[in-house]
């Protein structure tokens, strides 16, 4: 997902028995289905996890407005290119809500994103895959704001309360992101010849980058059963991941596209489509950098920054010479 | 094990847990006033070098689909916030007087809606 591979504690969960009694109460109010605020007490493992996930939450958003600000100039039409500005502006909001939400735990944006730019903290896998041509915009609205859709609306009722209203302003926006893509998918795939084979192209491109966002399962894991415990993961990965797939496959048949699995297959017993699980070796290898874009990403970011600090620097000087006047004048 | 630390780091309202901040533009905390009337409710923070930056960074991040018919930005510093210990305290006295709330009182089904 747009937070991969987080990890916990590590340790498995405690029994309520085995907590300490701010532990134990803390995890009674979740329990009970109740919200974590920022000066409420909390174990230092939830505030760390949390940091990690928000901020590459956050961080995912940042990155993801590259693959897509790539295509701004070359949108085919301007009211193409009005949409896909104003969907990259709320990539770029979502990141600072998901920044104000991680700052009330304690960790400041500047060095949330100083860890981004050294690689220390990472961004979801799919943003290291090109964005080739403009059907990939619209398979990633369709396919990748899709995907996050998935994992986010059961967040938006996660237990730390600056997390789930950030969630609840991005699924709101989200949805646009969608059908945004979905529309120039269908666009495409009714269009010339050329245009549907370049809509299946980005579909056969996407399809196993967009599963592997999800992560790989996790049923067995202690990280995500101390995240499930603590509400700050709702679904498993295995879950989400079918979800999407019930959901995407009708879509994809709307459109005469073919998914590219040759095992994919609807299941009468279960109701659910089965289909192949993506390269994971390829996922770990992203994850470690690897990817056809990674470098490029990292580049852009850190030219960004550098690029930008004369007007940090500058507007603070001109902030604290206003204020020196004004106080001055008093 | 972590605590409730009361002392904010400069800017946030969270604890400090991270290093000291250096040439960072100060956090505010952004409140809108909605189209229908009601108050002005706080809906996150940003960070910007002056309020009137901070204003116009703002409409950009909590504004872009008519959310709001108006904007205040206090900086997150001069927020003062009860804490999670004084609930007991400050909250005490109110729910003692149940009286206060017009389900205490019966009044007969004949005098109709009051």
């Amino acid at each position: 997902m747009y937070a991969q591979m987080i990890k916990s504690t590590g340790e498995g969960v405690k029994s309520l028995e085995d907590m300490d009694p701010d532990e134990r109460a803390f995890q009674e109010r979740i329990n009970a289905g109740g919200k974590i605020e920022p000066k409420d007490w909390m174990p230092d493992g939830y505030r760390k996890t949390l940091i990690r996930q928000i901020g590459q939450h956050a961080h995912s958003e940042i990155v993801g407005q590259l693959p897509e600000g790539n295509w701004i100039t070359r949108a085919p039409t301007l009211e193409r290119k009005a949409i896909l500005l104003a969907k990259v502006q709320d990539e770029a909001g979502h990141g600072l809500y998901l920044y104000c939400a991680a700052e009330t735990l304690g960790v400041s944006r500047d060095q949330l994103t100083r860890d981004l730019l050294s690689g220390k903290m990472k961004y979801s896998s799919i943003f290291n895959y090109p964005t080739l041509t403009w059907a990939d915009m619209g398979a990633v609205g369709w396919l990748v704001d899709g995907a996050a859709i998935m994992n986010q609306v059961p967040l938006q009722r996660t237990s730390y309360g600056p997390y789930a209203r950030a969630m609840v302003r991005i699924c709101k926006e989200e949805s646009f992101h969608q059908r945004q893509g979905y529309d120039i998918m269908m666009k495409m795939a009714q269009g010339t010849e050329a245009q549907r084979k370049m809509a299946q192209d980005a579909l056969n491109r996407f399809w196993y980058p967009s599963l592997m966002m999800f992560g790989p399962s996790d049923a067995e894991s202690v990280h995500s059963a101390q995240s499930m415990a603590w509400k700050i993961k709702v679904n498993t990965n295995d879950e989400l991941r079918q979800k999407f797939v019930d959901q995407t496959v009708p879509q994809a048949h709307y459109l005469g596209l073919t998914v590219p699995d040759d095992d994919l297959k609807f299941n009468e017993e279960t109701g659910h489509w089965d289909f192949s699980q993506p390269d994971w070796n390829e996922f770990f290898d992203v994850l470690k950098g690897n990817g056809p874009c990674n470098v490029e990403r990292l580049e852009a970011r850190n030219k960004a920054w550098d690029d930008g600090r004369w007007v940090r620097e500058g507007l603070l000087a001109h902030a604290a010479k206003k204020k020196a006047t004004h106080l001055a004048a008093e | 094990m972590s605590s409730p630390e009361t002392s904010p780091y400069k800017g946030t309202e969270a604890a400090d847990h991270g290093p000291a901040r250096h040439n960072e533009w100060p956090l505010w905390e952004i409140f809108i006033r909605g189209q229908h009337g009601l108050s002005h409710r706080h809906v996150g923070s940003l960070h910007a070098p002056d309020a009137e930056m901070a204003i116009k960074n703002a409409r950009d991040v909590y504004t872009r689909r008519n959310e709001g018919v108006s904007i205040w930005a206090v900086e997150a510093d001069n927020i003062a916030a009860s804490s999670p210990e004084e609930k007991g305290s400050l909250y005490e006295p109110s729910n003692a007087k149940v009286y206060r709330h017009p389900t205490f009182f019966d009044i007969p089904d004949e005098v109709g809606a009051m």
